[in-house]
């Protein structure tokens, strides 16, 4: 029996190391260092820098290891080690190495929202004064993303937004001439498909993030940060949300599953099964080249319907951050190679390759008549920046919950969302007002 | 220390009880206490530290956005602007746990019903195949190697390959399970959008992963029991199901009881599975206490203090089954 005691034990003990991993830790402070400055002989620089990349590897990530190669013709001794992190683990990998002092990449792609997340725990450099923010003409909404506290500690990689994505084929052998523009709209074309095409209409992803379009649609939001405010069982809201039900409820929309929705979604899309999805443009690339879905051609792109307070969409996108605890020596190289991989050529390019959306505003000059990208453009002027707050992260996982269960379980819309309220309250934001 | 004493005391082996206490143990004892110190050190360091801290922790709101106490801002190229964190961790007492049993954070109950139907679940097919497929192999019959290599087959694999697996197979639209089940006319299931089907998803895969190790624990504990009480019995007149009942289960008592102990625990704090297979889907309504735990500890801005509250009742309950599980078999006069 001793034996096993120490047993229990020893596993609630892991338990709680995993807790316990939380510790204080102080990144070493270097002081001393140059003043940084745009204007140095790119040959005499010399460093080795890190880099997480989060992009998709297959895709994605051989364009950016040609802007790297392309960057070393400039600048021969700055080696950079590229890192391809999975996107979904990048952000708790980056905070457990920043935390534990070691481990930490120099530079990260950083998801639009980790970023004042990250800036508010200490662990990225503010670029204020640098060449990176003096050279380059950012989008302004993706360049918000990166404020907090009144400094930049970011630059924008790539912007997106989420949109109605179509098959054009579908549409054509239901007879559909344009893509719906309101929620209205999407019921009356979903039952014009299923009659004379023999397909679902739209898919939604139960994600909270794919249903922000329906309480930006409505007027609403999660949160006023002005008025610090939790908005999220405002009335407003409240009907977007409804909305989506009304859909699913309808059989307009597919009754999501409620695990892997994203996936099944992707799937019935490129098998031609569905015939619209709310998605963003780093999907362009992997459905144009997927055999079954018949190439970029066939692939529609609208910006979200609007409720009845016109439509709107959530700002994403990646920045490029500096880690604090990288060496101020290197700051030079660092500065150098954001600056590189942020300008408007270097995001052209990525432009041109993969169709993503430059957040660089000079890029879109030098892209010219650039399909893909251009595709996107109408669903770009209706986004609208998201709150960037530190406890960004926290918004999703009670919006999850709530999105399976109204659009899954049927359950009562205004019941679920004044829940989401609570959470906010009690787990996201305490300091705000709810109505 | 006279030379007869050293005589005498030499054959006792474990050495008496020491008579005069710490002091007189340490002084005879020495070595065996020099022996025992680095396990107690290693111990000390990889368990107890962690333990008290863990359960330190849960008595403060300690999470990531207070864990320092200075936050310090750098600017490229330099300066740094470092000021006191503004709501630094500080220690709230029972609030967490308060919190927690009250539901006014996280779901506790929710999650202790599905730890608990998980754990019963699991652990009785666990126990109950195993014992079957045991009973059948450990008799003579052809192919008797071949039948226990393949049936140990699920142990071998990976536990997040095996979960994997079967949430494909589970798959409401494209998996295999939903295919068989309108091949049989019957109608398709939304396995993960019902709290109970996706808990019955997650427990067909612990089953098919869990039962190979049962069922060699038991086929060891057949081994053992002496084929002449069969043969006795047989003399007698006793039926299979009198052998069984009579010979077998009480001689795979030791075994057993050690196995289920032992798989409850296991079961009980079994994350890969609930969290690859069901993701606590439908909105958290799967979840088991460790995935909460994991969520708390890992997702969003990280809540140290939640989860170490979480750890703290998971060991609690533990502690206290295993205690009533030790009584009722000492009741039954089992040294165990």
């Amino acid at each position: 029996m001793r034996r096993t005691l120490s047993g229990i034990a020893g596993t609630a003990a892991l338990a709680l190391v995993l807790a316990a991993c939380g510790g204080s830790s102080e990144s070493d402070n270097d002081t001393e260092s140059e003043k940084a400055s745009g204007d140095t002989d790119p040959t005499s620089l010399e460093a080795e820098l890190t880099w997480w990349d989060t992009s998709d590897p297959t895709n994605e990530g051989p364009t950016y290891e040609a802007l790297i190669a392309k960057f070393n013709e400039e600048y021969p001794d700055i080696k950079i080690s590229y890192e391809s992190v999975p996107f979904g683990d990048a952000q708790n990998k980056f905070k457990t190495a920043a935390e534990a002092g070691s481990g930490a990449p120099d530079i990260m792609r950083a998801e639009v929202a980790w970023v004042p997340e990250f800036a508010a725990a200490g662990h990225l450099y503010a670029l204020d004064g640098t060449a990176l923010l003096e050279d380059n003409n950012f989008l302004e909404t993706p360049l918000s993303s990166n404020v907090y506290d009144g400094k930049t500690y970011g630059v924008p990689q790539v912007t997106d937004t989420l949109g109605l994505m179509y098959n054009k084929a579908l549409f054509e052998k239901a007879g559909i001439t344009e893509p719906p523009a309101t929620w209205d709209e999407v019921a009356e074309v979903s039952k014009q498909l299923k009659e004379k095409a023999g397909v679902d209409g739209l898919y939604i992803n139960n994600g909270g993030y794919f249903l922000l379009p329906f309480i930006y649609g409505e007027g609403g939001d999660l949160l006023d940060t002005e008025n610090q405010s939790i908005e999220v069982g405002s009335a407003e809201a409240v009907a977007g949300i409804q909305t989506a039900q009304d859909l699913v409820d309808s059989g307009a929309a597919v009754k999501p599953d409620a695990n892997d929705s994203y996936g099944t979604m992707m799937t019935l899309f490129k098998e031609g099964k569905v015939a619209m999805i709310i998605n963003g443009p780093w999907e362009t690339a992997a459905m144009s080249d997927d055999p079954s879905f018949g190439g970029f051609e066939n692939l529609g792109v609208a910006p979200v319907p609007a409720g009845s307070a016109g439509a709107g969409a959530p700002v994403g996108g990646h920045n490029y951050v500096i880690y604090s605890g990288m060496d101020e020596e290197k700051a030079d190289a660092a500065i150098a190679f954001v600056n590189f991989m942020a300008s408007a050529e270097s995001q052209a390019f990525a432009a041109e390759e993969l169709g993503v959306l430059p957040g660089n505003a000079d890029a879109y000059d030098q892209l010219g008549d650039n399909e893909r990208v251009a595709a996107w453009q109408p669903a770009l002027e209706v986004s609208k920046a998201r709150p960037w707050i530190p406890e960004g992260g926290l918004f999703f996982a009670p919006l999850d919950e709530m999105a399976t269960k109204v659009l899954i379980q049927g359950a009562d819309v205004q019941k679920t969302m004044t829940e989401v309220a609570a959470k906010f309250k009690s787990e996201v934001v305490p300091d705000y007002s709810t109505e | 220390m006279s030379q007869a004493l050293v005589v005498a005391e030499a054959p006792v082996h474990p050495p008496r009880k020491p008579v005069g206490g710490l002091r007189q143990s340490y002084d005879r004892n020495w070595y065996a206490w020099a022996m025992v110190l680095p396990t107690v050190l290693v111990l000390g360091v990889l368990v107890m530290y962690p333990l008290v801290q863990g359960i330190l922790q849960s008595f403060t709101d300690l999470n990531e956005s207070n864990a320092q106490d200075v936050i310090c801002t750098k600017t490229l190229g330099g300066g740094e602007d470092c000021k006191d964190n503004p709501n630094s961790s500080e220690f709230v007492g029972l609030d967490n746990y308060v919190d927690l049993l009250t539901g006014v954070r996280g779901s506790f109950w929710l999650q202790f019903t599905n730890t608990l139907a998980w754990t019963l679940a699991c652990v009785s097919l666990h126990y109950g195949l195993g014992l079957g497929l045991a009973v059948m192999l450990n008799r003579q019959m052809r192919g008797r190697a071949m039948y226990r290599a393949l049936l140990i087959v699920p142990w071998a694999v990976p536990g997040f390959v095996a979960a994997f697996g079967w949430k494909f197979l589970f798959n409401p639209r494209f998996g295999l399970i939903n295919q068989g089940l309108v091949n049989l006319g019957l109608d398709p299931v939304e396995w993960f959008n019902h709290r109970w089907t996706a808990l019955f998803a997650a427990i067909c895969t612990n089953v098919w992963l869990g039962v190979p190790f049962m069922m060699v624990a038991i086929l060891g504990g057949l081994q053992s029991i002496n084929g002449d009480l069969y043969e006795a019995a047989e003399m007698d007149g006793a039926s299979p199901w009198q052998r069984f009942r009579f010979i077998t289960l009480p001689g795979l008592r030791p075994v057993s009881s050690t196995v289920i102990l032992l798989g409850t625990i296991w079961t009980f704090n079994m994350f890969p599975i609930i969290y690859f297979v069901t993701g606590g889907q439908p909105a958290g309504q799967s979840e088991i206490l460790v995935t909460g735990a994991y969520r708390a500890a890992f997702e969003g801005v990280r809540n140290y203090s939640l989860a170490a509250t979480y750890g703290v009742l998971i060991l609690s309950i533990l502690m206290v089954f295993a205690a009533a599980y030790r009584r009722t078999l000492k009741a039954q006069g089992e040294v165990f």
